[in-house]
């Protein structure tokens, strides 16, 4: 057995190393689906799984559906903005119809903090978080792990790097959980604006050197830097963050031969990587795209359980 | 628990060889041949026979292993999920003459799985089924075309297929729960 | 109204009281106080190992009436108040139209004296609280106000601040300020710190607090004036008042029970009920708030009751309105977090929940004290009584308590406010 009995997946910070594992651990049995000529298992076949994208996505989405199909699962999308949740439907109304249509699953991506995890404590069925307000992305983190895991052999007593906006960073912060559980050391480099409050307090370095930062690190994460952010003062242009905190070729002479380029996509090339590096040797970047669908088959496997679990319950 | 041996090593030596024999009695044409074992005891079984057919001819023809998780009609019933194990078919299914091996033939249910996988891989021209030991109760119309020992079972009685590769020997027990309350 | 109340421990720290007496309430008023009242044809209740105190004052309410009527109205918030036997109250002006205008005020008085309920209302410091020209304010305290307040919105504009601090000092009218500088709050949720950097929540520092409180404490320097600072909530803050209460300045300020009870580790379920502005701080604040009840710096226990319906707090902690009730447990929460844990003792708690609200206020004698002649203001007490906090029992409109299955220790039993009593358990 995996020994996997969470009802839910809304955060890396309530996961054991043995969890994070077992997750890891079973994308590595599923990976082969996606290179067999029929990529489609019956896994979940009559379960319906609720995509609810109350945030734009692309990658994800794309990456649950997908994932979804090929354990064939019946797909309900839903999307909406934010502001029409806000202001029109309630997020308890949605949890009351996806209670009518009798969801199995639920996958959830919300601008909003905490939106999963109400959702999860109000519904009997699975949600997995999408992505929630600055907090957390689960899913990106497990295949970031899952990605290093493959390049590298192990995650323990490597140096992570993050570089970027960390402070509104739900990727920074789910790989921090995850990474500083798994032994790996978690480096944060960015201005010091985008730096969240106490986060060293988590076991992880700040600093805001790039270029001592690069240094000794076995992988460097880039982090999507957000053109808005210099309108509420966070930096001063995109041209002097590029200046400070671009990673290119240039840079990277100072890092490890051997460094791995991570980035959670969409990649704004010539801010904070360029495209020399994007599409370079070191970068992984399209190997997390391909490992995305295999963790995300095996969170909605593992999750799937639960409902028999809680049933057994009762 | 009351345990019974039912093969001893000697004898789980003698089952895999002569099953081989019949193998290559079957299938001449070794080209078109494949051996798919289920994890975790039909694919250790699947190396041995492997193994012993390439003494046999001095030919080793492809071995797959198969996971049949992923397939299971019981999977909404089992509470927390099942580890899943790596499949490996590293080679083209279609056109093949396909030996599936299982350690238990039991329900059936397990090699329906297996039937099911092995056709999302691509159209063998047949499959044929090799298990160790037959206990009866088939669920399924199921019929092995390859058999170890057909050892006659009570329900409640549990069949163990032990090899050398995970339990350190090689035996066949029949294991009964005494007392079910115990 | 006739009643007596017999053999209770009359506590009045104003008074220096504290005896076991009975109370003659003759047509509302206090006819008699002392041992062993005799009256034919008067009903009694039995106060026996109770206590009664000076009818509770809440400094800071809002009972949303006009404009957010689904949330609370007068009615409704008086009798939550009451409940907690809270006598008078000073409403918030952020209602819609806001408490700008000698009409609104009216309104509120009217309503209030209906229940009957004390209301001293705050008008607000500029028109339309929009920050810019000051209020009618001499208007204003001739249609009843007692205080005036922008509330929700600070005053930015430090000229106009000055302006209306001199004013109102002229009408000897006491100016709360409700100080945050909303610009450094920016889109915060939740204080910043260790708690909010663990759940993802966008945060406000404690500087934005600091720095308000201070510029409006040298505006109080600068003008004289008597400045309120509402429930505070920081030890900069804090620190600041202590400073300008050694220097002499008419500073004064009330702390929330909320803010003295709990922490941002509540938050740690996105639950909107602990979502409130200012936020739970952190474990440090807490415990100087306790601290600046124990040593004084902080004058007086004030709720900000702020309801909201279920539906605005059940949507996502980013959405939903800050603010939580107050009105109706903050004895119960004071008893059990001050007075049983031993940092306040009793009459020190009515002291910051009666005695020193009057003063601050400057209110008429009958309220903040048990004195024979004037009209019964009073609240009796069961301070070792043990209840659980049961939204279905609130009389409030709304629901949203962030002490909700809380097990408090101290209970209301009764309320006599002007002269009608309200009896709200058993009284053997």
């Amino acid at each position: 057995m995996s020994g996997w009995t969470r009802k839910d997946l809304v955060g890396i910070v309530d996961l054991s190393a043995a969890e994070i594992g077992t997750v890891l651990d079973t994308a590595k049995s599923l990976q082969e689906i996606s290179t067999r000529s029929i990529k489609k298992v019956p896994t979940l076949r009559g379960r319906t799984i609720a995509n609810l994208f109350f945030e734009p996505s692309t990658r994800t989405r794309i990456s649950f559906e997908l994932a979804e199909k090929r354990l064939s699962a019946d797909i309900l999308n839903i999307t909406g903005s934010t502001s029409s949740t806000a202001k029109g439907e309630l997020l308890k109304d949605t949890i009351r119809n996806i209670e009518s249509l009798k969801v199995d699953m639920v996958v959830i991506r919300h601008s909003c903090t905490g939106a999963p995890h109400r959702l999860a404590e109000a519904l009997n069925v699975s949600v997995v978080n999408a992505g929630d307000g600055i907090n957390e992305h689960p899913t990106q983190a497990l295949l970031d792990m899952f990605t290093i895991r493959e390049k590298k052999g192990r995650l323990k007593g490597l140096k992570v790097l993050f570089v970027g906006d960390i402070l509104h960073s739900r990727v920074a912060r789910s790989n921090i959980w995850g990474l500083t559980k798994m032994g790996a050391s978690v480096v944060l480099c960015g201005p010091k604006t985008l730096l969240p409050p106490r986060i060293e307090e988590l076991g992880v370095t700040v600093t805001t050197n790039l270029r001592e930062a690069v240094k000794d690190a076995d992988v460097i994460n880039l982090l999507r830097i957000q053109k808005e952010r210099q309108d509420q003062s966070f930096f001063p242009s995109i041209r002097e963050y590029a200046i400070a905190y671009q990673i290119n070729s240039e840079i990277l002479k100072k890092a490890k031969p051997d460094v791995l380029i991570m980035h959670p996509g969409p990649v704004n090339r010539g801010i904070e990587l360029s495209s020399e590096v994007a599409d370079g040797p070191y970068s992984v970047i399209l190997d997390q795209v391909t490992n995305g669908l295999a963790i995300r088959m095996a969170v909605l496997y593992l999750l799937s359980g639960a409902k028999s679990i809680e049933s057994k319950k009762e | 628990m009351q345990t019974k041996t039912v093969l001893n090593a000697d004898e789980v030596k003698k089952a895999i060889t002569r099953i081989s024999h019949e193998i290559y009695e079957r299938h001449h044409d070794l080209k078109r041949l494949a051996l798919i074992g289920i994890r975790t005891g039909g694919a250790i079984l699947a190396k041995r026979f492997q193994a012993q057919i390439e003494t046999m001819t001095g030919q080793k023809i492809p071995l797959g292993l198969l996971d049949i998780t992923l397939y299971r009609d019981d999977l909404s019933e089992v509470g927390p999920q099942p580890d899943i194990g790596k499949t490996e078919i590293d080679f083209d299914v279609s056109g093949k003459t396909i030996i599936l091996i299982d350690d238990v033939l039991y329900t059936g249910r397990t090699i329906r799985s297996a039937l099911d996988a092995i056709i999302d891989f691509g159209r063998p021209t047949c499959i044929q089924l090799a298990v160790f030991v037959d206990r009866g109760h088939r669920e399924f119309p199921i019929k092995p075309d390859f058999v170890g020992k057909n050892i006659p079972t009570a329900p409640e009685e549990q069949v163990v297929v032990k090899l050398q590769e995970t339990d350190k020997i090689d035996e066949v027990v029949v294991m009964t729960q005494k007392d079910v309350t115990s | 109204m006739d009643v007596i109340i017999q053999n209770a421990k009359v506590i009045d720290p104003k008074n220096k009281t504290n005896a076991v007496l009975d109370l003659y309430i003759k047509r509302g008023k206090i006819a008699e106080l002392k041992k062993d009242i005799q009256a034919k044809d008067v009903p009694v209740l039995d106060a026996k190992n109770l206590c009664l105190i000076p009818g509770l004052i809440d400094l800071h309410v809002h009972f949303r009436e006009p404009g957010y009527e689904q949330k609370e109205t007068i009615t409704t918030g008086a009798l939550a108040a009451l409940k907690g036997g809270v006598v008078a109250a000073v409403t918030m002006p952020n209602t819609d139209p806001p408490c700008d205008h000698h009409s609104v005020v009216d309104n509120i008085i009217r309503k209030a004296r209906e229940v009957p309920f004390h209301i001293f209302p705050a008008g607000t410091i500029s028109q339309g609280r929009a920050g810019k020209y000051l209020s009618e304010m001499v208007d204003l305290k001739r249609a009843g106000i007692w205080a005036v307040s922008d509330d929700g919105d600070w005053v930015g504009d430090s000229l106009l601040m000055r302006r209306a601090l001199d004013y109102a000092s002229m009408l000897d009218l006491l100016v709360i300020t409700h100080a945050e500088d909303h610009r450094l709050s920016a889109d915060g949720v939740m204080t910043e710190g260790l708690v909010s950097t663990k759940l993802g929540l966008r945060a406000k520092p404690n500087a934005s607090e600091d720095v308000a409180v201070a510029r409006d404490i040298e505006l109080a320097r600068l003008t004289g004036a008597r400045l309120h600072i509402a429930h505070i909530s920081t030890r900069g803050a804090l620190d600041f008042v202590r400073r300008a209460k050694s220097q002499g300045l008419l500073v004064t300020c009330e702390v929330t029970p909320h803010h003295f009870a709990l922490s941002d580790e509540a938050l740690v379920r996105y639950d909107t009920n602990f979502k409130m502005n200012p936020p739970l701080r952190s474990e440090e604040d807490r415990k100087a708030m306790v601290e600046g009840l124990k040593d004084g710096s902080i004058d007086a226990i004030a709720t900000d009751h702020a309801p909201h319906t279920q539906e605005e707090k059940m949507l996502e902690i980013d959405h939903a309105p800050c603010g939580v009730l107050g009105v109706e447990t903050s004895f119960g929460v004071a008893m059990t977090e001050l007075y049983h844990k031993k940092v306040l003792s009793f009459e020190e708690i009515i002291h910051k929940m009666s005695v020193r609200p009057a003063e601050i206020l400057k209110l008429p004698a009958q309220f903040g004290q048990i004195r024979v002649g004037d009209k019964a203001n009073v609240t009796l007490v069961a301070p070792d009584h043990e209840w659980v906090v049961d939204p279905a029992k609130f009389a409030s409109k709304s629901k949203n308590s962030c002490f909700i299955g809380q097990k408090l220790k101290g209970k209301v039993m009764a309320t006599v406010c002007d002269g009608k009593l309200w009896q709200w358990e058993k009284i053997s």
